[in-house]
Order: structure tokens, then C-alpha cells, then sequence
């Protein structure tokens, strides 16, 4: 974008070249049909099932409230339950290690790897080893990472990137995941079978012959967490196909890499989540497969285990007061589903592995608002408020957008990597803070307002339909308001008036 | 200053605004949620799980303990199964009326080896009645994590009423965390082809669930 655009920022050269800001990516995005089509369909078809899982629980509202409690809870006591989760994971045979941030984690993993001798490993759903592009760091060390969950798996093979936290591949619909499978699988191991349709069930197929051989000679797993509990050291993950339990139970090694949020504080905490996360995701009572270990057991699954906690950006957002709410997601993916700009732009708009409403206020945070696309998502809303309705840990989605919001146009003290850094304004934002500099002048001096009305009735014959110079591109998606032919003080004072008048 | 200092230092500064607060956790969350939704005698409780493993199309047959070598062997034989997986402790007599190939799982037996089986029959730690939940937790019955993983064919033994609880919060008081648990709610399945369900990924693709009672 070229022109200062009023709603929403155009921002200098980014540092995310990758990725254009969200109005720019949004208007590639809402002319494909296919998508938009597709999103539609599903996101549709998730909506009104979740909302029948919900409504079977007549406890609802005290559970959402109760996982909101656990997680703020543990978030303010969490250098405590940090360590905590380090003692018992050790005590029960695993290795903790630490990751300030994605290169860190990377190195990490990619050492464990290398340690074993292995050269490829397979890898369970996990958004955490999205987030710091895991993949591509062990592809730089020769290592091969074969994601086994169907959507990513899809996303894999189409060289794509996800596009929703649950479903990756929501962006494709079952003839495109066919033509996909056709002409990509043989390349990273068994080929789709000859003849493959686009029937569900013959695509779950396909990918549970393809993965097979890959589950029964793995050697080493890496997967992420749902919950990991400080008090057992139990880590928990939650899935549906079952390459979760394979990744995790058939490798000698396993490694989960998990953000330091992912933390709840008991045992008990589990009863909470493990009733609102499946209803809320999957829309379903209860997910076909949860695994849970602790550390490692005798002869059954992985004889070594490490664990890697990583921060890479959480504790800069564990400073803001408003925003470090959004630490308490739980990854359901209930709020991409029922909003409208996500189910009309798609995920891949967002230029982040968390797209929708979370990912429009985790992402500035975890990130910092310093590139183009990552100041311009607090604005990726319409501020409804369908997000936070359904939040099974009532994240006030809102409330962080409009707060991010501001301090993109005005700036301010941030946390960035464990600092304290002050914040310029937006230069983008440059016009927008003149004109509300004016405004303020008018409205704090009576005469000048009377006058400005005035003058703005007598000439509305000359006014154009749309704003010249830096304003063009508010009135580029907006009428510039009419102007009445008698400003409305004018008019009270000539049928109202006490006759005394005020000139 | 090593990772691990540089992240617990960045947590304690984040929080620098919190107020102190020590309120043990027993009393800082509110949990006046329900231990059990609506109030099921025991033997509605073993319906409510029949009707949620159904749902998630488990198939469920019901049997009492007598019967329980007929019922086994009657569905290896209708599947067709030309050998079975069997966990060390499983009770001997559950098989006594087949005489499909028994197949242990030996320490050193492979994943390749467990794939060439054609089902698995263990017993469960318990079942969850309002989310159709078996919960398995290693114990001799049950065997390791992978058996009931590889075979395309599990069969799951209940016994009823004194394995199944109504809701999740009773399940959890009556595991212990430090096994090695895996639920299990129906066959495998997926959501990632638009967003509907279709069974049969990974996992088993056929769950027999059998309710044993007396």
C-alpha cells in the first residue's frame, strides 16, 4: 500500500518480507472462490456442532470460568511452576532443557537428533514446532521431519503453509487433497494407491498406508504438549488419528517441545480442560485418542525423553496487563471458526501459524509490531466479539485487538526480548494523529467549530465524494459523510431557541 | 547466564505488577462445576457408555462373564483374525473357547512384527460413561502402549458396573499419573478433510468394546 490508509496501517519496509500486511493479503484472498467456498463449508459445518457439544454441559460457564482461574493462576505464579514441572519430569527420567528462543529450540533439537545418529524423525501435530519453523532448521542439518498428522501431512505435501490451528489444510477441499496425494506422495515415500477418489475415507487411507512404514521404522519422535502438570511432571497430548500415539510410543527417543505456558499447576486441572478443549475444537465429547506419560517407563514407550521449554517471545507477552491473557489459550481453534473475517479470508492472510482472532493478538505479541504484517493484524477484526464468546478460557480477544491497537498508533513501553524498550508511534499513522490534533482544537473552541460548520454547509455543493492527498484511502472503502445544508447547533437555536441567541 | 535463568528472570520481571498473593491453590480456583452431569443409578450409567461408544461407532456387545469365552472367540472368528495379540496378564480363560494363534509381545519383538497381527484383546483401567472413554493404564491386562495401537482390531473388555465412572473429574481421582495412560473414545478418526469426521486414520480401525458383567 502506497497511499497512508486511516483504518488500518501501511507500514515502511517489513521484516517479514514473506508476508504483506493483512488488507493487502486479505484482498488476494477474499477473490478466491475456492477458498472462500471452502472455508465456508467447513468452518459452517464445525459451528453449529460445537455449539450442540457445548450446550450438552449444563456447567459450562462454571468450567470456561474455572480454566480461566487455573491458567491465570498458574501464569502469575509460573517461575514457581516452571521449576516445579523441572523437578518432577527429571524425576521421573526425562531431561529438561531451556529455549529463549526459536533458534535456540532449534539448536536443541537438532543436537538431540544428531545425538542418536538418526536422520529423520517423525513428528506429531504441534504448534509450538510450527511457531519456530523446526523443519526447516533440522532440513538445514540433514535431518528429515515427517509431519504425520493428515492436514499436515497435506500442507507438507503441497508445499503450503497451514492455514488453522486444528485443521492446517482447512483451505483445501477433498478434490484438491486427492490431486495433491496423486502427484506428491511417491516423492516423499509409498504413492497413493492407483485410482484414488476424493472419498474421505479412501484419502484417510491413502495417508495411514503412506505414514505406515514411517511409524514402524521411526527411531525418534518429536511432538508438542497440550498440558504438561508441574505437580507429576505428566505431559498430555490430544488427537484423533492415532500418529499421535505412534510418534509417541514406538520411537526409543522422544522429544515434546513445549511453550512455558502450556503449564497447569495439578492433576486435577486436567478435569477442566479435558472437557471444555474437545467440545470446543472437534466439536466432540471426547477426542478419539489422548496420550499422557510422565517421564519415561520401563519398557513401555521411549527409553529417553527430553523436554524443551520454550519461551521465544512468552514472557514479552506475560508483561503487558491487558494483553498476557492471551497466554491462557488452549490451541481449540473455537474462535477462527466463528468469525467472520476469518471464515472469509482464510488463515494464510494472518502470516502466522496462528491465524484467525488468537493469532491477531498473540502474534504482535509474541513478535513485536515491528513489521507490517504483525502491526496490522490487531485491525484484522470487526470487533464482534464472537471470539470471545466462545473462548473456553474467556480470552477478551477484543479487548487485547483495541489495546494493541493503540499502542501501535501511539507507541509506548514494551517488553521485547526481556527489555524495556519505548515504542515509537506508527509513522503510518502520521495523518490520522494530525487530523485527531485538529479535532480536538475544534471541539475545545466553540467559535472555531461554529464557523468550520458553517462553512462546511455553505460549500457542501464543491464537496467531492472522496478525499484527496492522505485521506484518500480512508474514503477508498468509506462515503465521506454528507454534510446537512444547517449545522444542527443552527438549527436548535432557530426552532428551539430561547431568542437571546449566542452570536 | 544460562536459558534456564534468563527465562525464570524474564517470568519474575513480567510479573513485577502482580500483587503478592499466596493463597494456597486448593482455595484460588472456583470449581463449582459439576463432578457428574445428571444423576445416573449404576446401571444407567453402563447404558450411557453403551449409547456414547455407539455413537463414536465403537461396537458394543454385552455379555455375562460366563459367556465371555464364547463372545471372543465367536468375534475373532467373524473377523477372521488368524492370530491374536495378548498382554501377559490377561486372564487365560477369556480365550479358552479359540483357538486362534496367541501372540505375546516379547521385549524384543518390532513395531514390523506387532503390524503383521491381526487384533489385540486387553482389559481397561476404566471406562468413562459421559464421553464414551476407555482408559488404559499398562497394567498386566493391558500391556504397553503399542499393542492396542498396531492391530487393526482391538477388543476391549469391561467389566460392569465396577470399571465404569460417569464423568472425567471421577475418572482422573481414580488414575495414577505416573502411568502411562492412553484414552481412547471410538476408532480413529480425523476431522482434517473439511472439517467432518471420518473414522479409520492410524489407530484401530475397529473398536469391540465387551461389557462383562458378574
Amino acid at each position: 500500500m502506497s497511499a497512508t490508509y486511516l483504518g488500518m496501517p501501511g507500514f515502511p519496509p517489513p521484516s517479514h518480507p514473506a508476508f504483506p500486511s493483512f488488507p493487502q493479503a486479505a484482498r488476494e484472498a477474499v477473490r478466491d472462490e475456492t477458498l472462500r467456498g471452502n472455508l465456508r463449508h467447513a468452518t459452517h459445518t464445525i459451528r453449529a456442532k460445537r455449539a450442540g457439544a457445548v450446550a450438552e454441559l449444563a456447567d459450562w460457564a462454571a468450567l470456561r470460568e474455572a480454566g480461566k482461574q487455573i491458567k491465570d493462576h498458574t501464569l502469575r505464579h509460573l517461575d514457581r511452576y516452571l521449576e516445579q514441572v523441572e523437578e518432577a519430569v527429571t524425576a521421573a527420567g526425562g531431561t529438561v532443557h531451556w529455549a529463549v528462543d526459536a533458534q535456540e529450540a532449534n539448536r536443541i533439537v537438532a543436537g538431540l537428533v544428531r545425538a542418536t545418529g538418526e536422520t529423520e524423525v517423525v513428528k506429531v501435530k504441534s504448534m509450538a514446532t510450527q511457531e519456530i519453523g523446526l523443519n526447516e532448521a533440522l532440513e538445514a542439518e540433514g535431518i528429515r521431519a515427517y509431519e504425520t498428522d493428515l492436514a499436515e501431512l497435506i500442507v507438507q505435501l503441497g508445499k503450503d503453509r497451514p492455514s488453522h490451528i486444528l485443521v492446517p489444510a482447512i483451505h483445501r477441499n477433498r478434490g484438491e487433497i486427492r490431486d495433491i496425494f496423486r502427484s506428491q506422495m511417491s516423492a516423499w515415500g509409498r504413492p497413493a494407491p492407483e485410482g484414488l477418489t476424493d472419498a474421505p475415507a479412501e484419502l484417510a487411507e491413502a495417508a495411514r498406508l503412506h505414514l505406515r512404514e514411517k511409524f514402524l521404522r521411526a527411531r525418534v519422535g518429536v511432538s508438542g504438549a497440550n498440558f504438561v502438570v508441574a505437580e507429576t511432571g505428566t505431559l498430555v497430548v490430544v488427537e484423533s488419528e492415532g500418529n499421535g500415539r505412534m510418534c509417541l510410543t514406538l520411537p526409543e527417543t522422544l522429544i515434546s517441545v513445549v511453550g512455558i505456558e502450556k503449564v497447569v499447576p495439578t492433576w486435577r486441572d486436567l478435569e477442566v480442560f479435558l472437557q471444555t478443549l474437545p467440545r470446543s475444537s472437534t466439536a466432540e465429547r471426547m477426542n478419539p485418542y489422548t496420550s499422557m506419560w510422565t517421564g519415561t517407563a520401563d519398557e513401555d514407550g521411549p527409553s529417553t525423553f527430553h523436554l524443551v521449554l520454550l519461551d521465544n517471545g512468552r514472557t514479552d507477552t506475560l508483561a503487558d496487563e491487558v494483553g498476557r491473557q492471551a497466554l491462557r489459550c488452549i490451541r481449540c481453534s473455537a474462535c477462527l471458526n466463528v468469525c467472520p473475517v476469518y471464515e472469509r479470508v482464510g488463515g494464510h492472510a494472518y502470516g502466522s501459524v496462528y491465524p484467525g482472532p488468537i493469532g491477531a493478538i498473540l502474534s504482535p505479541q509474541l513478535r513485536g509490531t515491528a513489521s507490517e504484517i504483525d502491526a496490522s493484524l490487531p485491525y484484522a477484526s470487526s470487533l464482534c466479539g464472537a471470539c470471545y464468546e466462545v473462548c473456553p478460557v474467556a480470552i477478551d480477544i477484543p479487548e487485547v485487538l483495541v489495546h494493541l491497537r493503540e499502542r501501535v498508533v501511539q507507541g509506548g513501553p514494551v517488553t521485547r526480548g526481556g527489555n524495556r524498550v519505548v515504542l515509537q508511534p506508527a509513522k503510518g499513522h502520521a495523518a490520522e494523529r494530525a487530523a485527531m490534533r485538529v479535532a480536538r482544537w475544534a471541539l475545545t473552541h466553540p467559535g472555531v467549530l461554529r464557523g468550520g460548520q458553517r462553512l462546511a454547509s455553505r460549500t457542501r455543493r464543491f464537496h467531492p465524494r472522496s478525499l484527496p492527498g492522505p485521506g484518500r484511502a480512508w474514503t477508498g472503502t468509506r462515503d465521506l459523510p454528507a454534510v446537512p445544508a444547517e449545522p444542527f447547533r443552527d438549527w436548535w437555536q432557530r426552532t428551539h431557541g430561547d431568542g437571546e441567541g449566542s452570536e | 547466564m544460562s536459558s534456564r535463568e534468563r527465562i525464570l528472570g524474564r517470568v519474575r520481571r513480567a510479573l513485577a505488577d502482580v500483587p503478592q498473593d499466596d493463597t494456597p491453590y486448593a482455595q484460588a480456583v472456583c470449581r463449582d462445576y459439576l463432578r457428574q452431569h445428571g444423576d445416573h443409578g449404576a446401571e444407567e450409567t453402563v447404558d450411557l457408555l453403551a449409547e456414547n461408544l455407539v455413537d463414536y461407532r465403537a461396537v458394543v456387545h454385552r455379555c455375562a462373564a460366563g459367556e465371555l469365552p464364547g463372545l471372543i472367540a465367536h468375534l475373532l472368528g467373524e473377523r477372521g483374525s488368524q492370530s491374536v495379540l495378548v498382554p501377559p496378564g490377561l486372564d487365560e480363560s477369556w480365550l479358552a473357547d479359540t483357538d486362534v494363534k496367541r501372540v505375546a509381545d516379547l521385549p524384543d519383538s518390532t513395531p514390523h512384527e506387532l503390524d503383521r497381527i491381526d487384533s489385540v484383546i486387553t482389559g481397561c483401567a476404566l471406562a468413562v460413561a459421559e464421553t464414551g472413554t476407555l482408559v488404559l493404564d499398562g497394567s498386566p491386562d493391558q500391556g504397553r502402549r503399542r499393542i492396542s495401537l498396531i492391530p487393526d482390531h482391538h477388543i476391549c473388555v469391561v467389566r460392569v458396573p465396577e470399571q465404569v465412572v460417569s464423568s472425567i473429574p471421577q475418572a482422573l481421582e481414580r488414575l495414577a499419573p505416573g502411568r502411562p495412560l492412553t484414552w481412547i473414545s471410538g476408532p480413529s478418526a480425523t476431522s482434517d478433510i473439511e472439517l467432518d469426521r471420518v473414522e479409520g486414520v492410524h489407530g484401530p480401525r475397529t473398536l469391540e468394546v465387551v461389557l462383562v458383567s458378574g
